[in-house]
């Protein structure tokens, strides 16, 4: 029992870390399903395009040597940035190409397309890592190595402060342009009703255009975050974040931005509690590799009592 | 050039073409066999008879018994390799058409359907090896079990992987489209998962280190292990599962799944039982599955948690929709071309390109070989097939869409007549 | 509308031109050996996921591979034959690489196989390759299974699970000094494979295993059950698994400040993980087949070699490749000896590689035993002392002991 609450302020610390990437990447599937309801599977993808921009960004400034003149923050303020707009446009860019096409078609074209997309980028991107570095493993460069001592055990990173207070800049200005911003606004018609947000003079083409622009910016950023936080990307690294990040977003109700934030940061928490908390509750039968299975579980449950997940609205149907 | 194109276009349409291929590609593969083209030649003539309008439905019986009874045979014993191809396409047809009776005929979105798979690969597995002595004393039974209960253990599968079924559509058929697809994706890592930690406290299923060697089939103590024995087993499993789906389909239970699919609310107001048509088509597809997997186990002779991952409901989902949704026909040819495409097209494609590489003709830095973008185009054939074709190669019939063209289509040919009469 | 038919008609013919031209290339190597006739082509395929998140091991296994191959080409013409390189590709996964195999028995040109990566999908394929009598030579499939079914086509040069394991179970006791250790496991064949018989040595020798969890491969955090490592105050970790994970673990240790021992198995042979882990790899050990290759003046050459061939420095499993395709081919030489000078027959190569006796290789040498496996297989525990690959060979064991 000791042990239990001895463990439990680091791994707030480590859970949250993990949630506040899981809410970002969350962002982006929910924004997109929130418009067209259509689940954009490449959007792991994006994440992991992102991860890539942003290393190759701090890994050009590290050859260049600017990586030590200029304050760290910075430097990663500057890789953030140019992920995120690299990303953004490549998101943009599918949605052009692959999805706008069969946005007549039944909604599981545009999923199959979507793995498509989500194939045909994770080759792309190694590729083009394997013609110019000769290898599609990167470590990213350290930014951070300083760590702030709570107390005595308890240690908190540098890098996760920065994480999280980027993640929540980020998701406070998406919910304030979301809701006060008059594109924003825009979004949210289209989101409600296509053909009446068509009438009502709202450019509904651009305005997605823009939705798949903001989320594939996020995924971008998360991106970036992750590489930083965890040093380590690679073509296939987002297959696991993305499903994860697709579980919050159901877990927060599928749609709503401050359900997806809520989602991410809980399955954040629960799959770290679940690794760390699994072994000792159940004397050792289910260890730590039962936390993915533990996590579904929780959802499954709450979806089965609540089906629109934490924070969705409950559509009443169309008659 | 333009005559040659008329030419071309008045034997497509009176299928002078369609006959020709469809009668020489046999003898073709026969006298080629291990030829690339002829095998691709013949696949294509196995979907141009079924689109016949010219033969009547006697002959095509006829020249598809003696195309798969006859010709695919007598070319897997001169070359095992195709007959593996057409075995897996066989799998994958009837594991789609499956997964079609969930998300064609009913549309319910199931992005776990490989959770059923496995399920019916371990039901067999475990018992068809040493391992079920870790649970059960060797005193009370000895294990392996011989390969001849492996004809019971294709409806144990069914009946094992259709309860599995049943039990997770019970609380989760009452959640809509994508919410479904995020609790049977969830449903499948579970198993998964599970599957790969069963090795303790009690060892069910060995966990990662996978379950080998599983006992072949036998036929009254024959063992059949060859690539011809699986492929008449599965050529009698699927004509069973087309004979099966076909009758669910065009039953009183088939229209209400398409009423669900069409108009849930409507279908409620008609009076169908929602939640249990849900789960009888939850568990029917699941049920095929389990079947399969029964085979799979058998045929692999061994399995492992890494075959059962997401990527492979995800493939099955891919030869439906690619198929036609809700087509059967349509579904087989989905299986028949991403297979074919995976294990055949791609890699012959690579392997072509190394030969000209071998051979000086073009350069290909070892960076760029081919053989490590197969995915990739297989993700760029996804996505065009997507956006040109939509409706999948076959689409289905029955659906709200194609009646509402059909309409349209014979107001135009009723008008035409009018004309004419005039 | 009409547009886009016709764009999707040229799409179409495009596809089937592709696939056209495509069969017709590889029927017409296949022709030459499927129509029975004699020819002097003489092709060893290797088998590994080229493609997918296993491709980087692949790769480096493929090129040790290709390389030897190609230093040998010029002898093979002496003996009058065109030896040919055939990589596949068997993307990790079983059912791919049964297909794979499938084809390989198929191509009459083709005497040999050296692969796989996953003992998973070498298990399964390795049985076809037995119905066609094609001789594989492994390269780095660890799993127990992989011999003990005791087919005669299958021989390995690498060590098995249950010798690694248990090798570093008696020098972590013994000369590390840790009487406790947590495990830690990717939950894969090959690491639970070789964190299980880790686990059985260290307890039989007396040794306290304080925990033993499984992460999931793939993911990148860790850090929950890195503070249960910390609340078992076990001395030190024993990873069972590969190195993009064991690198991370290994970072993620150093940040929490956790201090522990570690030490792995050949998985983490890799010079990845002073990129990943930096200065958190100094003092981690692991236990390894091939001591530090660049050592030998013939490791200095296939070093050279290999940078100028593939334009990147070698890694651990290229001279596993290197060595195993070299077997396959001393095999065929000998097999074309006792045919006189003409083409060997595969069950002819299937006998004389499982005759390698004392082959010296860049990474190991190698004595089959009854079973394919190699009794001359060392284990070198090795350690990082700077941040720098190769690491240094702290210990050299006889894998015999081990063998049973």
């Amino acid at each position: 029992m000791e042990e239990m609450t001895g463990m439990i302020p680091q791994l707030l610390i480590d859970g949250l870390t993990l949630g506040f990437v899981y809410a970002i990447v969350a962002l982006g599937y929910t924004m997109v399903y929130g418009i067209l309801e259509f689940i954009n599977f490449a959007h792991s993808e994006i994440f992991m395009v992102g991860a890539f921009a942003g290393t190759e960004v701090l890994l050009f400034m590290q050859s260049a040597g600017y990586l030590e003149k200029i304050p760290a923050p910075l430097a990663l303020l500057i890789a953030i940035i140019i992920a995120m707009v690299f990303s953004g446009a490549l998101g943009v860019f599918i949605e052009r190409v692959a999805y706008k096409p069969v946005r007549s078609a039944p909604k599981l074209v545009a999923f199959i397309s979507a793995i498509g997309v989500s194939f045909f980028l994770q080759d792309a991107v190694r590729l083009v890592e394997g013609l110019w570095k000769n290898a599609f493993y990167l470590s990213t460069p350290t930014l951070f190595t300083t760590s702030i001592n709570i107390t005595n055990t308890l240690k908190m990173p540098v890098k996760v402060i920065y994480i999280m207070i980027i993640a929540i800049i980020i998701m406070v200005s998406l919910n304030l342009f979301v809701n006060k911003h008059r594109l924003g606004k825009a979004m949210r018609a289209v989101a409600q009703d296509r053909d009446t947000a068509s009438l009502m003079a709202i450019n509904v083409n651009s305005i997605i255009s823009l939705t798949f622009l903001i989320g594939a910016g996020l995924g971008g950023a998360a991106g970036t975050l992750f590489s930083v936080q965890y040093a380590l990307i690679h073509p296939y690294v987002g297959f696991i974040i993305g499903m994860k990040a697709f579980t919050a977003a159901v877990f927060g109700g599928i749609g709503s931005i401050p359900g997806a934030m809520l989602g991410g940061i809980l399955l954040g928490l629960l799959e770290v509690f679940g690794a760390g908390f699994l072994g000792i509750l159940t004397n050792g039968v289910l260890g730590a590799e039962y936390k993915d299975v533990f996590a579904f579980a929780i959802l499954i449950i709450i979806l089965i009592f609540k089906p629109s997940g934490l924070l969705g609205k409950t559509v009443r149907e169309k008659v | 050039m333009e005559n040659i194109s008329k030419l071309f276009h008045e034997y497509i349409k009176r299928e002078i073409i369609q006959l020709g291929i469809i009668f020489l590609s046999p003898i073709l593969l026969y006298v080629f066999n291990g030829n690339g083209i002829a095998f691709i030649l013949f696949l294509l003539s196995l979907f141009l008879l079924h689109q016949s309008n010219k033969l009547n439905t006697k002959i095509k019986a006829i020249i598809a018994i003696v195309d798969l009874i006859v010709i695919i045979p007598l070319v897997g014993f001169a070359n095992s390799y195709y007959l593996d191809v057409i075995t897996q396409i066989g799998i994958y047809a009837i594991l789609a058409i499956g997964l079609n009776v969930v998300v064609g005929f009913t549309g319910l979105l199931n992005l776990g359907y490989v959770g059923f798979y496995a399920v019916g690969a371990y039901t067999y597995a475990i018992f068809a090896t040493s391992q079920a002595n870790n649970f059960i004393s060797p005193a009370i039974l000895k294990f392996p079990i011989s390969g001849n209960w492996f004809w019971l253990f294709l409806i144990i599968g069914m009946v094992v992987s259709g309860f599995v079924g049943f039990l997770l559509g019970l609380p989760v058929l009452r959640l809509r489209g994508d919410y479904l697809a995020i609790v049977t994706l969830g449903f499948a890592e579970i198993i998964r998962i599970v599957l790969n930690n069963l090795d303790k406290p009690i060892n069910f299923t060995n966990g990662p280190k996978g379950i080998t060697p599983v006992q072949p089939p036998a036929f009254f103590g024959i063992v059949l292990n060859q690539t011809i024995h699986y492929y008449f087993i599965v050529l009698v499993l699927l004509g069973l599962t087309i004979i099966a789906a076909n009758r669910l389909n065009n039953s009183r239970v088939g229209r209400a799944w398409t009423a669900i699919r069409e108009d849930e609310l409507a279908a409620r107001t008609m009076g169908i039982p929602i939640v249990k048509m849900k789960l009888l088509a939850f568990s029917i597809g699941a049920a095929f599955a389990g079947m399969m997997g029964v085979l799979f186990a058998a045929k692999q002779s061994f399995i492992d948690p890494s075959s059962f991952g997401f990527m492979e409901s995800i493939g099955i989902l891919a030869m439906v929709i690619m198929g036609g949704m809700g087509n059967i026909s349509g579904v087989i040819i989905g299986a028949l071309a991403v297979v074919v495409l995976q294990l055949h097209i791609l890699k012959e494609f690579s392997n072509f390109l190394r030969q000209l590489t071998v051979a000086g003709i073009i350069n290909i830095p070892s960076q760029l070989d081919p053989a490590k973008y197969e995915r990739l185009v297989f993700g760029l054939i996804l996505v065009l097939m997507c956006i040109f074709r939509p409706q999948g190669f076959l689409p289905a019939k029955r659906t709200m869409e194609y009646i509402k063209k059909h309409v349209k289509k014979l107001k135009k040919t009723e008008n035409k007549k009018d004309v004419f009469v005039e | 509308m009409m547009k886009m038919k016709k764009i999707s008609l040229i799409v179409l013919v495009a596809l089937i031109m592709l696939s056209v031209v495509g069969c017709a290339g590889a029927t017409k190597a296949a022709d030459t050996g499927t129509n029975g006739e004699e020819t002097n082509i003489i092709k060893v395929a290797s088998v590994t996921p080229l493609s997918g998140s296993q491709a980087a091991v692949g790769e480096s296994i493929k090129n040790g591979a290709q390389l030897a191959l190609e230093e040998r080409v010029a002898e093979f013409k002496e003996l009058g034959f065109e030896l040919q390189f055939a990589p596949q590709d068997d993307q990790a996964d079983p059912k791919i690489g049964v297909a794979v195999a499938q084809k390989l028995i198929m191509d009459n040109d083709l005497l040999a196989v050296v692969g796989h990566w996953n003992s998973g999908v070498a298990i399964p394929s390795s049985e076809v390759y037995a119905k066609g009598n094609l001789v594989m030579v492994s390269p780095a499939n660890t799993a127990n299974d992989v011999t003990d079914r005791g087919l005669e086509n299958v021989n390995r040069i690498c060590a098995r699970d249950d010798a690694q394991g248990p090798a570093g179970a008696d020098y972590l006791y013994n000369e590390l000094n840790a009487k406790t250790v947590f495990i830690l496991q990717d939950k894969t064949t090959y690491g639970q494979g070789v964190a299980d018989e880790f686990k059985k040595q260290f307890e039989n020798i007396g040794g306290e295993v304080l925990g033993y969890e499984g992460i999931t491969p793939g993911e990148s955090d860790f850090s929950a059950v890195l503070e249960k490592i910390r609340v078992s105050k076990a001395e030190a970790v024993y990873f069972g698994g590969i190195y993009p994970e064991g690198s991370l673990v290994l970072k993620q240790l150093k940040e929490k400040e956790i201090e522990v021992k570690f030490i792995g198995p050949d998985g983490m042979d890799s010079g990845e993980v002073i990129k990943i882990a930096g200065e958190a790899a100094i003092g981690m050990f692991y236990t390894s087949l091939a001591a530090d290759i660049s050592g030998t003046p013939e490791g200095k050459v296939f070093v050279e070699n290999y940078t100028k061939m593939f334009n990147k420095a070698p890694e651990a499993y290229s001279s596993y490749g290197y060595d195993a395709m070299n077997v396959t081919l001393n095999g065929i030489v000998a097999a074309i000896k006792e045919k006189g000078g003409e083409k060997p027959t595969r069950e002819g190569i299937v006998a004389a590689v499982r005759a390698t006796n004392g082959f010296k290789g860049l990474a190991t040498n190698v004595t089959f035993n009854q079973i394919g496996d190699n009794t001359e297989a060392n284990i070198y525990v090795l350690s990082f002392e700077e941040a720098k690959y190769p690491a240094s060979v702290a210990k050299e064991i006889s894998a015999k002991s081990y063998l049973k």
